[in-house]
């Protein structure tokens, strides 16, 4: 690692300070920028960690929906959402694994917009809405691409509030050696329609699945998306598996996560 | 360089790091304390993980400054007051967890992870558990079953043959 | 007599105790006062020629002490290759230099190119940046066909082709065996790749280098399977240190699996650099450099047919393999296509004909060498796949096809059609034993149970043969070995009667801190815990060859067996005079000396004392002291076989494999600690299934290697695997050693990637999928979803 000076603001405001330097990074988790640092490939001049803000942690029911503080550990996630969003709350206890899921964070997460990392398809799905120091950005609008964010320079996400549906699920195929997901697929079914992101899949990172979504919107069932085919064109091919394959799989998982949701 | 002080198995340490200094270098250089080994590079193995104020981290992903003031616990601090092995240590002996000792650091702190938010795991648990601590000798078919004998479950019937 | 600590017994490991309590010392974990740090610049291309290299400015940069290129080595030699390949026209094979630090050309991504040695690591990286290198990039030599090519790139330009050899086994029988194929009355064909592995022991390689001005000394800490072989290549051939002033010390090591074998280029650097700076230099591997520098195992492309008679009987087997070399011959590689595979070529089976053909290529990859079985899993999964498809094809039981071939209980010893001579064994009955402990019977049930819930279930054999135990030395001299293979040990028993035992065989996991001191304990009869086992330090063990190949207790413990006798003899001697009997008349039971019909008798702590303390003792034809060593150097191979089985269930709407149950019927011999030896097969299981379903090194077009780190190189993990079922309990004693020990630690890795494919394909076959008949490892979900839909 390069070295840097290494800053832990306990608000907001003093992150927010510090973060204005151009040089700066944030910090959360760290269980994606940390290894990516070992090897070089970022070099911030100043890191500011976010796990000691309290005001960014924590998880509650608010207005219309799930509050997740930003800065709040997958495994957390995993114990307090259950009661009110099973569904997040597993898939947040599938991230990684038990010791990534101790540091690693929601906020971390979508920052950084790994196209193949989990939150970012309950996010879409649910149509949560990201809260920045900044202002409040609909997942429709925050997601725009593998690695991309709606966030600007020195904008940091501070809360993700979760609308919560009447059914959802989530179902991820593992690429076997990172345990990222190959192809996952969230599933959320609200009074209005239904919802379908797909993560892992393509190469603009998580998307919807709108044709899933129209045949599930009419009939809630696995067998809606049966006669379906999704369009290998903007799918990833990698040593674990060729477009036609992650193709296949969104279908597949889809009509899993559909069951899985009516229990 | 900054002073950076913890509590690591029970006792305060201080030891001056670099902003960059990660849990695991602060332990193993700045401690001295070389029974939590780095396997890795990409957070995958698990050979580094401690526990952190209770949770296990993998201590190669962690910034020593980071978690200043915590409470750190290693596999050093894992037998009991008179020096012999603690509950999960003479399982993983008895049931011959391990082969050449590299991984088993982690194995042993994760497993403890584990038994400390489930007392009785199935094996499925066990093993979905253990995703993240990578070993390369034993094939985890006695890593499961000492992880079930330190729950204090019946693994006679695992027998090897 | 010791009762929990004698052969045959599950003795506990004493070394967990260090292990289980964080106080194990691994390479790593030594850091010697004022010692500096390395790190190593590597190629990032596949193939280029070094136009520059600039150092002044990161020479320049705190901390560092020097930057080294291939300039600071100009005396030095390359990295020697052990063993010497003669091919089918009697020629030697091509060999290139390979030097510590690249000359001229860089020849594979991960080559080193520069090394800087800084205070620290992080200094070191930092000035590391600011190394200038330009390298005119060159065309990428990949695809091993393609490199024999005419005109082809060439990897090596003072070498005439890519071409390492061209091999032919038994080149005399060539004719013979295209004969009977011309009468066969089926010939089955197989194509297959045998897919490239990283062996990914979990500690990364870590070289600490030491040199002692007053005296000369110099000492390496290496995480080695063999320090004396690296003590020999590095002293005699690289550095040309005389080995009175060369320690090498290998630690607790933790794991190898064949990558700890080789004498590596950062092991002579170390040891150099800290002669030159005259400060210990300390390098440790990332996982990301261990896995463009560590040698990597397998990769062989193969053609293999199988020539039957109209009753199926086997009558012949050729086979066509590329196999790979990488852009360097490794240590033993040469010998791994060829003497570790071609004479495994005839399995359990008693085909009279077979041959062999072998072509290794020079590519811009990383070097490869043995991987865990090195050269039989290669041979067996030809071999076991090939057979599982005759079957297939005459439609008959692959299990009666195997059985109808076998080599059987009353044929042994049997001269193979590939040189090795079979002592013993028993396939029947380890084919037996694996029907009963898989309830092969009740699979039809389980695979109706698996079918409603709407998975395919499947049921796969493989049999194997392996050679272990290598080698005789006069053997592998004539076939082209530049080594001996003998092991060694000395049995110090101390003036109280407690027994320190060197061995020259290394421990990495296998236990042999345990297993050897339950040998002297059973032999002398004390207890297990008076024996201590001391290893890996050249200075104080005598020269041994190391551990690999299954050899340490065949071999290693055939030379302790052989000590410790020598030991018992003179101890006899002692007793005899001070019990005033006829030495003939002594016997040595539950360590006490009896003469023989008498209630006379001595303790063994009084002879060892009297040894010591000679005051009534035969001075005048008895030296004092009760030291001894022995060197084993074994009449022929070990032939450990076994039965695997494995059964599976596949998702058909992801293809996703699932093992369900895995058993193996192993015949090792005689054991000496069963927990041990149940562990040894249950990892390489979890090696072998992880080879079959999970691991794979792919390099993209340009040579950059895809697969390079844990994010995409498949490690099994804890829920990839089942609980294993072994058994150990057909056992036919090796005929020529001590012990009738066989050797335990390849095996799972052999027997286990044909039974999981063989499985694979038999789910698919009976749901239908009858028109797939091979599919290459590893065996993906999204190659299975492929060829079901294909």
């Amino acid at each position: 690692m390069h070295n840097f000076d290494f800053v832990k603001p306990s608000t907001i405001a003093e992150a927010v300070k510090a973060l204005s330097d151009g040089d700066a990074q944030a910090l959360s988790g760290g269980q994606t920028l940390l290894p990516s640092m070992k090897q070089r490939l970022a070099a911030p001049g100043t890191l500011v960690s976010l796990t000691g803000i309290a005001e960014m942690k924590g998880v509650c029911k608010g207005d219309g929906g799930l509050h997740i503080g930003a800065a709040t550990p997958h495994a957390v996630v995993a114990r307090e959402a259950a009661a009110h969003y099973p569904a997040l709350a597993a898939l947040a206890g599938g991230i990684g694994d038990p010791a990534v899921r101790s540091r690693g964070t929601i906020g971390g997460s979508i920052a950084n917009n790994d196209p193949a990392a989990c939150y970012p398809a309950a996010v879409l799905a649910s149509g949560a809405t990201v809260v920045t120091n900044k202002r409040q950005i609909a997942a429709d609008d925050y997601f725009q691409g593998m690695f991309t964010t709606a966030l600007e320079e020195g904008e940091i996400v501070i809360e993700v509030r979760f609308p919560i549906p009447q059914k959802a699920a989530y179902v991820k195929f593992n690429q076997p050696a990172s345990r990222f997901a190959l192809t996952g697929v969230f599933v959320a079914k609200f009074g209005d329609g239904v919802r379908v992101a797909v993560t892992g899949a393509s190469n603009n990172g998580v998307f919807r699945w709108t044709e899933g979504e129209k045949a599930l919107s009419s009939s809630f069932s696995a067998d809606a998306v049966k006669g379906l085919s999704v369009d290998p064109a903007e799918m990833i091919s990698d040593l674990h598996g060729t477009p036609e394959y992650r193709a296949h799989l969104v279908k597949v998982l889809t009509g899993r996560a559909v069951a899985q949701a009516n229990g | 360089m900054a002073k950076l002080t913890m509590t690591v198995n029970g006792k305060t340490v201080s030891a001056e790091a670099e902003g960059r200094t990660l849990l695991s270098s602060f332990l193993r250089e700045g401690l001295g304390m070389t029974g939590t080994h780095v396997g890795c590079d990409t957070s995958q193995c698990g050979a580094c993980v401690v526990h952190v104020d209770g949770q296990a981290v993998k201590s190669c992903t962690v910034l020593a400054h980071d978690v200043a003031g915590a409470d750190v616990r290693t596999i050093e601090g894992m037998a009991n007051p008179d020096g012999s092995l603690g509950k999960i240590q003479q399982a993983f002996q008895d049931h011959h967890g391990l082969q050449c000792g590299f991984c088993t650091p982690g194995m042993v702190m994760s497993a403890a992870a584990l038994l400390a938010e489930n007392p009785k795991p199935t094996e499925a648990e066990v093993r979905h558990h253990l995703e993240g601590n990578i070993c390369r000798c034993t094939g985890y078919h006695n890593i499961v079953k000492a992880v079930l004998a330190a729950s204090g479950q019946d693994v006679s019937k695992i027998a090897a043959e | 007599m010791p009762k929990d600590g004698g052969i045959g017994a599950s003795t506990k490991r004493r070394e967990d105790v260090r292990f289980l309590t964080g106080k194990g010392r691994y390479t790593d974990d030594i850091n010697i006062r004022g010692q500096l740090y390395a790190h190593f610049i590597r190629s990032d291309v596949a193939h280029g020629r070094i136009r520059s290299i600039d150092t002044s400015a990161a020479e320049a940069m705190p901390g560092v002490a020097k930057v080294f290129t291939s300039k600071d080595f100009e005396g030095a030699g390359g990295l020697p290759c052990g063993w010497q390949v003669t091919d089918r026209f009697g020629k030697p094979m091509q060999e290139p230099k390979h030097p510590i630090l690249a000359e001229g050309k860089v020849r594979h991504v991960g080559d080193p190119i520069a090394v800087v040695v800084a205070e620290t690591l992080e200094q070191a990286r930092d000035a590391a940046e600011a190394v200038v290198i330009d390298i005119e990039e060159l065309e990428p030599v990949l695809d091993m066909k393609a490199a024999l090519a005419d005109g082809a790139t060439k990897v090596h330009d003072d070498l005439a082709s890519n071409l390492c050899y061209d091999w032919g086994f038994v080149e005399e029988n060539k004719e013979a065996v295209n004969a009977a194929f011309g009468k066969a009355a089926h010939v089955v064909s197989l194509e297959l790749k045998n897919n490239r592995l990283v062996a990914n022991p979990m500690e990364p390689r870590v070289a600490v280098g030491d040199y002692e001005d007053h005296s000369g000394n110099h000492t390496l800490y290496t995480t080695s399977q063999n320090p004396h072989v690296i003590r020999l290549l590095m002293g005699a051939f690289v550095l040309g240190i005389p080995e009175h002033k060369l320690r090498v010390v290998a630690p607790d090591v933790g794991g190898g699996f064949g990558s700890k074998i080789y004498h590596y280029a950062e092991e002579a650097f170390v040891t150099k650099a800290a002669h030159i700076l005259k400060r210990p230099v300390k390098w440790t591997s990332t996982r990301s450099e261990a896995f463009i520098s560590d040698a990597h195992g397998r990769d062989h492309v193969t053609k293999i047919e199988l020539a039957l008679d109209a009753d199926h009987n086997f009558t012949a087997i050729r086979t066509e393999t590329y196999a790979n070399m990488g852009a360097y011959l490794s240590t033993f590689a040469p010998s791994i296509p060829t003497w570790l595979h071609g004479t495994l070529m005839a399995g359990n089976y008693r085909t009279p004909l077979i041959y062999v053909n072998v072509k290794a290529v020079f590519t811009n990859t990383v070097p490869v060498d043995a991987y865990r079985g090195a050269g039989r899993p290669e041979a067996t999964f030809q071999l076991e796949r090939l057979i599982d498809k005759a079957a297939r094809e005459l439609g008959v039981d692959p299990i009666e096809l195997r059985r109808k071939n076998f080599i059987t209980a009353d044929q042994f010893p049997y001269q193979t059609p590939v040189a090795v001579v079979y002592d013993t064994g028993n396939y029947h009955a380890t084919m037996d034993k694996l029907l009963e402990i898989s309830d092969y019977a009740g699979f039809g049930a389980r695979a109706a149970e698996s079918a409603k819930r709407g998975k395919l279930r499947g049921f796969g054999i493989a049999h194997y043969i392996e050679a272990c135990g290598i080698a005789p030395s006069n053997l592998v001299g004539q076939l082209g070995a530049r080594a001996g293979l003998y092991e060694s040990a000395t049995v110090r028993v101390n003036a109280t009667g407690s027994i320190s035992v060197f061995t020259g065989s290394h421990s990495h996991g296998q236990g042999h801190e345990t297993s050897f001191a339950q040998v002297v304990a059973e032999m002398i009869g004390i207890d297990a815990g008076q024996v201590e086992i001391i290893h890996g330090d050249t200075s104080n063990t005598p020269m041994g060859m190391g551990t690999y190949g299954s050899r340490s207790l065949a071999v290693g413990g055939s030379a302790l067996v052989k000590a410790t006798n020598k030991i018992v003899n003179k101890a006899k001697k002692i007793a005899a005079h001070l019990l005033e009997a006829s030495e003939s008349d002594i016997e040595l039971k539950d360590g006490k000396f009896t003469v023989a019909g008498t209630d006379k008798s001595v303790d063994w702590a009084g002879v060892t004392l009297a040894a010591y303390v000679p005051h009534n003792y035969p001075l005048e034809n008895l030296e004092p002291g009760l030291e001894e060593t022995a060197f084993y150097d074994p009449s022929n191979f070990t032939y450990p076989s076994g039965a695997y089985g494995c059964e599976v269930e596949v998702d058909p709407d992801t293809g996703k494999v699932d093992i369900v149950a895995f058993s193996a019927a192993d015949d090792f011999g005689n054991i000496v600690n069963p927990m041990i030896v149940e562990g040894q097969v249950q990892g390489g299981l979890a090696q072998g299934i992880g080879q079959a379903l999970l691991e794979n090194c792919v390099y993209d077009e340009n040579g950059q290697l895809l697969s390079g780190s844990f994010m995409d190189y498949a490690m099994p993990r804890a829920d990839d695997l089942p609980m294993f079922k072994v058994d150990h309990s057909c056992c036919t004693p090796c005929t020529h050693n001590p012990l009738g020990v066989k050797g335990c630690g390849e095996a799972g890795a052999i027997g286990s990637p044909p039974a999981v494919v063989n499985a694979v394909i038999d789910a698919l076959h009976r749901a239908g999928h009858t028109h797939v008949t091979h599919i290459d490892m590893p065996v993906s979900p999204a190659r299975v979803w492929a060829a079901m839909n294909g």
